[in-house]
């Protein structure tokens, strides 16, 4: 190669090397700061910010979910399948909210429960037909029968 | 020499390219279009839909292949890039000039069905999570290079000027790819993937590996065409150039 390509080629290397260590190291810094949500594993081990307001994403607990009388008014319960947080939300859920279903709830922590302002339904990146879907189900519900035989509610 | 090696010493001569530019471009072209129409029908018409989303999905059969491209095309760019910055072949120079405006549509076009999806799904047209803020920014580094590209008197340059641009951004590349993965975010992690099992159900993913193929013939078009029309303008002193446009060869 002729050494000035060869000056150049190696000029190119160093600054796209460069870039990337400096953009590493400002990633790994910002980690917290990145990341989009805590897990109730997060928030009750003590590293979501205290007193001021946060993202708080996981599933909501099968069984949790009601709503108070005529209001808009939500009650349910983010886990991350080691801790649980109750929510606590007013207002119109996404259509995809439901038992199962991952959330990102944003709001602040008041003794102990979260109060939410907004609740956005986090899609997962499972797409599937409708009979595929039941087919899992029911293959799911089958094993469930065959062992223990936990008492399944019928969902609408 | 190698015929692989002299055809790509040839293929960097203009006129050379122009011819074979030329050629080319009616068949990506055509083959873009019916691809893209047979990938939308089976997408929008024939593809079940999903047992969650029910037809608010369909818009992967879009957003999806834009964003593989989006990706991609920035690739092809600060490839030919640093090919620009080092052999200093015109061509290269050219290349990414005409890369630069098709892949910023393909990069907006995800961002804009990304947003439509968005609204219905999470209940937000937009959130600062690291996928979206990330693509946001390889919009933004898009516009970087055709804005500073632009900004000089002499095109190659300019082109020279972007290139450098174009390979500091190229450290975003994979912070786009693997920023579901490395960090909680509310976009979901990969559909489809290469190696392993697709989270997709098989009568779902063709139209989506259609749409793919369609959007790639349809960049190798959109640059073939775009590269031309540089060709000539650079060229226009150069006899080949007059030729070819008043039609004597």
């Amino acid at each position: 190669m002729h050494p000035l390509r060869k000056r150049r080629l190696l000029l190119i290397l160093g600054l796209v090397v460069g870039i990337g260590a400096a953009t590493t190291l400002a990633l790994f810094a910002l980690q917290e700061n990145v990341n989009h949500f805590y897990s109730p594993s997060e928030v009750l081990a003590g590293s979501a910010p205290e007193g001021r307001s946060f993202r708080l994403g996981g599933v909501v607990l099968e069984g949790s979910s009601r709503r108070d009388g005529d209001t808009l008014k939500a009650h349910f319960v983010i886990t991350d399948r080691f801790r649980e947080l109750p929510v606590e939300y007013e207002g119109i859920l996404p259509d995809l909210f439901k038992e199962g279903q991952s959330v990102i709830a944003s709001g602040t922590l008041k003794g102990g429960v979260f109060v939410a302002s907004e609740v956005l339904a986090k899609h997962d990146e499972n797409y599937m037909p409708r009979e595929v879907a039941e087919a899992i189900a029911k293959g799911k519900a089958q094993k469930a029968a065959d062992g223990a035989a936990p008492t399944q509610e019928p969902r609408p | 020499m190698n015929p692989v090696l002299r055809w790509f010493h040839q293929l960097g001569s203009p006129p050379y390219f122009y011819r074979f530019a030329g050629r080319w471009m009616p068949w990506f072209g055509w083959s873009a279009l019916l691809l893209g129409a047979l990938g939308l029908y089976l997408g929008m018409v024939r593809a079940p839909a999903d047992y969650l989303q029910g037809d608010s999905f369909r818009i992967i059969y879009i957003h999806v292949p834009c964003a593989w491209m989006s990706l991609f095309v920035y690739v092809v760019l600060a490839v030919n890039g640093t090919i620009a910055l080092i052999w200093r072949i015109k061509l290269s120079e050219l290349l990414l000039l005409a890369c630069a405006p098709v892949g910023a549509m393909f990069t907006a076009i995800t961002l804009i069905t990304g947003m439509l999806w968005g609204k219905p799904t999470w209940g937000a047209y937009w959130v600062w999570d690291a996928r979206l803020t990330s693509e946001l920014v390889l919009l933004f580094l898009y516009f970087g290079v055709i804005g500073l590209a632009s900004a000089y008197d002499d095109v190659r340059q300019g082109a020279r000027a972007a290139a450098v641009l174009a390979l500091v951004g190229v450290v975003n590349v994979p912070i786009i790819h693997f920023s579901v993965k490395w960090w909680n975010t509310l976009h979901q992690g990969e559909t489809v993937r290469i190696f392993g099992q697709s989270s997709i159900d098989a009568s779902m993913v063709w139209p989506l590996l259609v749409m793919a193929l369609a959007t790639k013939l349809y960049f190798a078009f959109a640059v073939l065409l775009r590269t031309r029309g540089l060709l000539l303008e650079q060229e226009r002193a150069k006899q080949w150039a007059r030729d070819a446009v008043t039609g004597a060869t």
